[in-house]
């Protein structure tokens, strides 16, 4: 802690100790009391448990398949949204932002009633049911963890500015070329970081989920919700499942952010 | 060791936040299953309406969700279960052994005009017929486990629902073909959805107990409310909501 302090020239205001502790405190106290409730000689039973290695299983899978989404869909939409001069793209950006806002059973309700059998869609899809599919898991942390990577990707491309875009062009580099080999590698770190906060988004989700895609056992209830289901009967085994989760996004942060932030420095 | 002290002074400041202050006259507390939401809503109301300055806050949710709640501590000074296992979870917790006052049993409930021609159990496990059921884990779903078993029949619901609301929410979104709920909840969904009685249901009937809790701040309230919902005046609004006598 002291040699960090060392780097920094200015000095810290010590009024602002007080409010950032606070802070550290409400994050990290929670888990403590987690990890404090749990029974540890018993996880190991609870965590490999048939239904909460099915959770575990779906939530991995449903989350890396919502996250390669969001990549495929939501990084043309940032750039999109960040370079375009379509009239409205400012409405659109607002637009994104909804399921940030929306509480996530609110999204899945409209979910629901979009692609369900008598939604506005759903209803002209005759023989296909997406709702208590794990298709329908995917759609909906698509929706909730989508904007995660879009709004951070937007704004980096916004930030990082097109002048190197307009030199490559006026080289003579063609559109694609110029988004592949300048745009993109610009971005690459933010990017990243997008995608880790999309994963772990997704891998929390759960109003959306159990509103739309309902909850059965390897085909829709991922962690999050076996651990809601759980909460009901089984606290212990509840609260084994909550580590567990806890264990997966530590896993995740400590692997993908510090790469991600590293082209930042 | 400094920055401990103040994490430790946040932590108590913010435990400090949970105790607000009541606001003037007397507050009446009162935990109740879900599927009360309409029953006791109107008692509450009736409450109020004759012990004027006392405001009756009531607390819906799963059974198991309540007990604990009160497990960890939550303050009330009445609960309403929809099941004795429940209920039994916080017999310490208790002024006085809880006593029933309602039964509520299953019914299959479908989409206005039932269009899936659902006509008993055994349909519930066709093949193409989308049915929804609760989670075994919570009443409603153990109710629904205990009638398939009676029946004879495989249910093979797309969806094990949290809760007996979440089950109508589907069946009256039309996303489900057939759910199992209780008659009371039917009952409130109104013409929402078709209900379609089964004689299995007969054997899985749910006991609604009630109890003043041994730390009610408003004993005495928590005792007349008790009264009130035993009484003829609860009586009556309950089996207008669908629930059984004890």
């Amino acid at each position: 802690m002291s040699t960090r302090d060392r780097r920094v020239r200015t000095g810290l205001p010590v009024l602002l100790w007080v409010p950032a502790a606070v802070a550290l405190a409400l994050v990290v106290l929670p888990v403590i009391g987690l990890v404090a409730r749990s029974d540890l000689s018993s996880l190991p039973a609870r965590i490999s448990s048939p239904g909460a290695v099915a959770a575990l299983g779906l939530s991995l899978r449903t989350a890396a398949l919502s996250t390669v989404l969001c990549l495929l869909l939501g990084g043309p939409l940032a750039v999109v949204l960040a370079r375009s001069r379509v009239p409205g793209v400012r409405v659109l950006r607002a637009v994104v932002l909804l399921p940030l806002v929306l509480p996530p059973v609110v999204g899945g309700l409209a979910l629901l009633y979009l692609l369900g059998r008598g939604g506005l869609l759903g209803s002209h899809l005759p023989g296909i049911r997406i709702p208590y599919t794990t298709a329908a898991v995917v759609i909906a942390q698509v929706f909730v963890a989508m904007p995660f990577l879009v709004v951070g990707l937007e704004g980096a491309l916004r930030t990082a500015g097109e002048r190197y875009e307009a030199v490559a062009t006026t080289l003579g580099a063609r559109p694609w070329t110029v988004f592949r080999r300048v745009t993109v590698p610009l971005v690459l770190p933010a990017l990243g970081s997008g995608l880790v906060l999309s994963f772990a988004r997704a891998l929390g989700e759960f109003g959306a989920t159990i509103t739309f895609a309902g909850s059965l056992e390897g085909v829709t209830r991922t962690l999050p919700l076996q651990v809601y289901l759980l909460a009901e009967t089984d606290v212990d085994g509840a609260v084994a499942l909550s580590l567990l989760l806890v264990v997966v996004a530590v896993a995740v942060i400590a692997v993908a952010r510090p790469r991600a932030l590293r082209g930042q420095r | 060791m400094r920055k401990l002290a103040v994490v430790a002074a946040a932590a108590l400041a913010l435990a400090g936040c949970g105790t607000g202050s009541d606001p003037g006259g007397r507050a009446l507390t009162v935990f109740a299953a879900a599927s009360l939401t309409e029953s006791f809503t109107a008692l509450a109301d009736r409450f109020e309406a004759d012990h004027p300055g006392v405001d009756v806050r009531l607390n819906f949710a799963g059974s198991s969700a309540l007990a604990q709640q009160l497990a960890n501590d939550a303050s009330a000074d009445v609960f309403a279960s929809a099941d004795t296992a429940n209920m039994e979870k916080v017999e310490a917790l208790l002024a006085a052994p809880a006593v029933v006052f309602a039964t509520n049993k299953l019914t299959i409930v479908t989409p206005p005009g039932n269009p899936a021609k659902i006509t008993g159990l055994a349909d519930l496990g066709r093949e193409g017929v989308t049915a929804v059921v609760c989670a075994p884990q919570v009443p409603c779903g153990a109710a629904a486990e205990k009638a398939a078993d009676t029946a004879g029949v495989t249910l093979r619901p797309a969806s094990e629902e949290q809760d007996v609301k979440a089950v109508l929410t589907k069946v009256r979104a039309g996303e489900a073909d057939a759910g199992l709920v209780y008659v009371s909840d039917a009952e409130a969904a109104g013409d929402g959805v078709t209900a379609v009685g089964f004689p299995e249901a007969d054997k899985a009937v749910n006991d609604y107990p009630i109890a003043v809790l041994k730390s009610a701040p408003q004993a005495d309230l928590a005792r007349e409310f008790v009264d009130l919902v035993r009484g003829p005046a609860g009586r009556a609004r309950l089996a207008e909501a669908g629930f059984g006598a004890p």
